[in-house]
């Protein structure tokens, strides 16, 4: 029980500290396709470091939910971050929180960060909180149905059950997880504001969703904030993993595959990586009004999932 | 679940080819269709090819060889050289928009999964389950050819719907005898060479590919 515990807060601290890790590479990458010279992939965590050098400026009218938030999100993301499994399965923080709840885990981060972002009146917050809201709530949804279908193949709704039905049984391929893989590529492109729903570089007005909402934020509260952008990311590569490409992932209490499950997930994280900011390179920002087309093709994609687990793999 | 390996790869591709009739309903540009076309016509040849191993049925080793030359290169190849002659890469919005028809798409699958149930229990095949998609397939290709408007995307949602068919020949019977199939597809060989060359005479009397001027039965 107590390596357990400690494995658990092993695990958790290594996500929080290797996210910016995956946000810098995933920078890098871009900026290689895009055929400009790379910052180094340290970027994030020098951001970091000078924003929390700084002091912070907020405004008169900001109430003390403004401040709180951010020590909300970054909480609500390390605590995603801690149910999934990313190196050991299992673990004794597993049981707080099957799918279901780690959605609304989700959710209540983006709700304070909706909140805090019309809490100073200005136009761009509530602009951006609005239509954090229109993609968020057409991507909610599309999220269950990929996870009904994972719940469906392995009898749970909890997470280290999925996983060790999926990694650790006999070898079996679902084509309802292709359906659900592909429905879950989109949804976390929109959810982690990456292209083509949101741009994660602009601060143009007419198409800025997530930047709109932090515009107001500096110093300390701006790094959490950042900073649980990247543990957003984090948590959402292990969920892919997790879900689709599992193998590697220690079994419970399997202390020695734990060196290969750290190098299994850092060559996963990488690949993904790569491959997301290829994604990025060809394919161009949509309209703000085609998202609700893009997530609600990602919604059927995932009931297909479930229509085909029922018709190939009862 | 006791099915062999290469069983479930058939599945697998099975899955494909539905969400290949999917991409085709949601894609606008009809370049991108015809890759998409050359796409499912590629796993297709490859589920076919599978089975045939699978089963030892040497003659869907001719069938499958035959539809990777007709619809991944040939058909494809003729499609690529006909849009840029006609430079009618852009379709005009469908008559239904895009979402509505992935809906209806969905509602489709839907019935074909519960049309094929009593009937794939019936046949003795070991890919009989794939049959629901099968039929799936033909429904989607002939929803895209419904809500379509211009002629070569009519043309590819025909030939999509015989991808379809051959597929549920295949899952449910093991293919059609050698002769059939070497028939159609020689059908559809000079089916889309005739339409090509239709498709020219449509532009040259309507100035467009659009076919609701067709409608119009009496001349100018």
């Amino acid at each position: 029980m107590t390596t357990g515990i400690l494995l658990q807060i092993a695990q958790t601290l290594l996500a929080i500290l290797l996210a910016p890790l995956l946000m810098g590479w995933v920078n890098q990458c871009r900026a290689w396709l895009q055929g400009r010279s790379a910052p180094p992939i340290t970027q994030p965590y020098r951001t970091l470091r000078k924003l929390f050098h700084k002091d912070a400026v907020i405004a008169h009218d900001a109430s003390p939910l403004f401040r709180f938030a951010p020590y909300m999100i970054f909480a609500c993301m390390a605590l995603a971050a801690g149910i999934v499994p990313t190196i050991a399965n299992d673990l004794p923080f597993s049981p707080a929180a099957d799918v279901i709840a780690l959605v609304g885990i989700f959710a209540l981060a983006r709700v304070f960060l909706a909140l805090a972002a019309m809490d100073t009146g200005t136009s761009f917050g509530s602009l951006g909180a609005r239509r954090e809201m229109l993609v968020s709530f057409l991507a909610e949804p599309a999220l269950l149905m990929v996870f009904f279908t994972a719940s469906l193949i392995s009898q749970s709704t909890e997470l280290p059950i999925i996983v060790e039905t999926l990694a650790h049984r006999e070898f079996v391929i679902y084509p309802s997880m292709a359906f659900a893989a592909v429905a879950f590529w989109m949804i976390s492109v929109a959810e982690n504001a990456r292209i083509p729903v949101d741009n994660p570089t602009t601060h143009l007005e007419l198409t800025m969703i997530h930047e709109a909402m932090i515009l107001e934020y500096s110093a300390r509260h701006l790094a959490l904030i950042e900073w649980a952008v990247a543990l957003k990311l984090f948590t959402y590569s292990a969920l892919g993993i997790a879900l689709f490409l599992p193998w590697g992932i220690a079994a419970q209490g399997d202390f020695n595959a734990l060196p290969l499950a750290i190098l299994a997930l850092v060559a996963k994280m990488a690949l993904g990586g790569a491959v997301l900011s290829f994604m990025e390179a060809i394919s161009a920002k949509v309209r703000l009004f085609r998202a609700p087309e893009f997530l609600g093709t990602a919604f059927l994609l995932g009931v297909l999932g479930m229509l085909i687990h029922f018709l190939l793999e009862v | 679940m006791s099915l062999t390996y290469h069983l479930q790869v058939v599945n697998l591709l099975a899955a494909l080819l539905l969400l290949i009739s999917f991409a085709m309903l949601s894609q606008r540009r009809i370049i991108g269709l015809v890759t998409l076309f050359a796409w499912q016509g590629a796993a297709l040849a490859l589920s076919t090819a599978i089975v045939a191993w699978s089963t030892g049925q040497h003659h869907l080793y001719y069938s499958a060889g035959l539809t990777l030359i007709l619809k991944v290169i040939a058909m494809p190849w003729f499609f690529y050289r006909l849009v840029k002659k006609l430079d009618v890469d852009r379709e005009v919005e469908p008559m239904i928009n895009i979402p509505t028809t992935m809906l209806i798409g969905i509602v489709l699958v839907i019935f074909a999964f519960n049309l094929a149930l009593p009937i794939s229990q019936m046949s003795g095949t070991v890919t009989r389950s794939t049959l629901g998609i099968a039929m799936a397939c033909v429904l989607l290709a002939f929803l895209m050819m419904i809500t379509r408007r211009k002629a070569i995307t009519q043309v590819i949602g025909f030939l999509a719907m015989e991808n379809g068919l051959f597929f549920a020949a295949t899952s449910a019977s093991y293919g059609m005898p050698l002769v059939v199939e070497m028939g159609v597809a020689l059908d559809v060989l000079v089916g889309v060479f005739v339409l090509g060359i239709f498709f020219f005479q449509i532009r040259e009397t309507f100035d467009s590919l659009d076919l609701k001027h067709m409608e119009k039965l009496k001349e100018h």
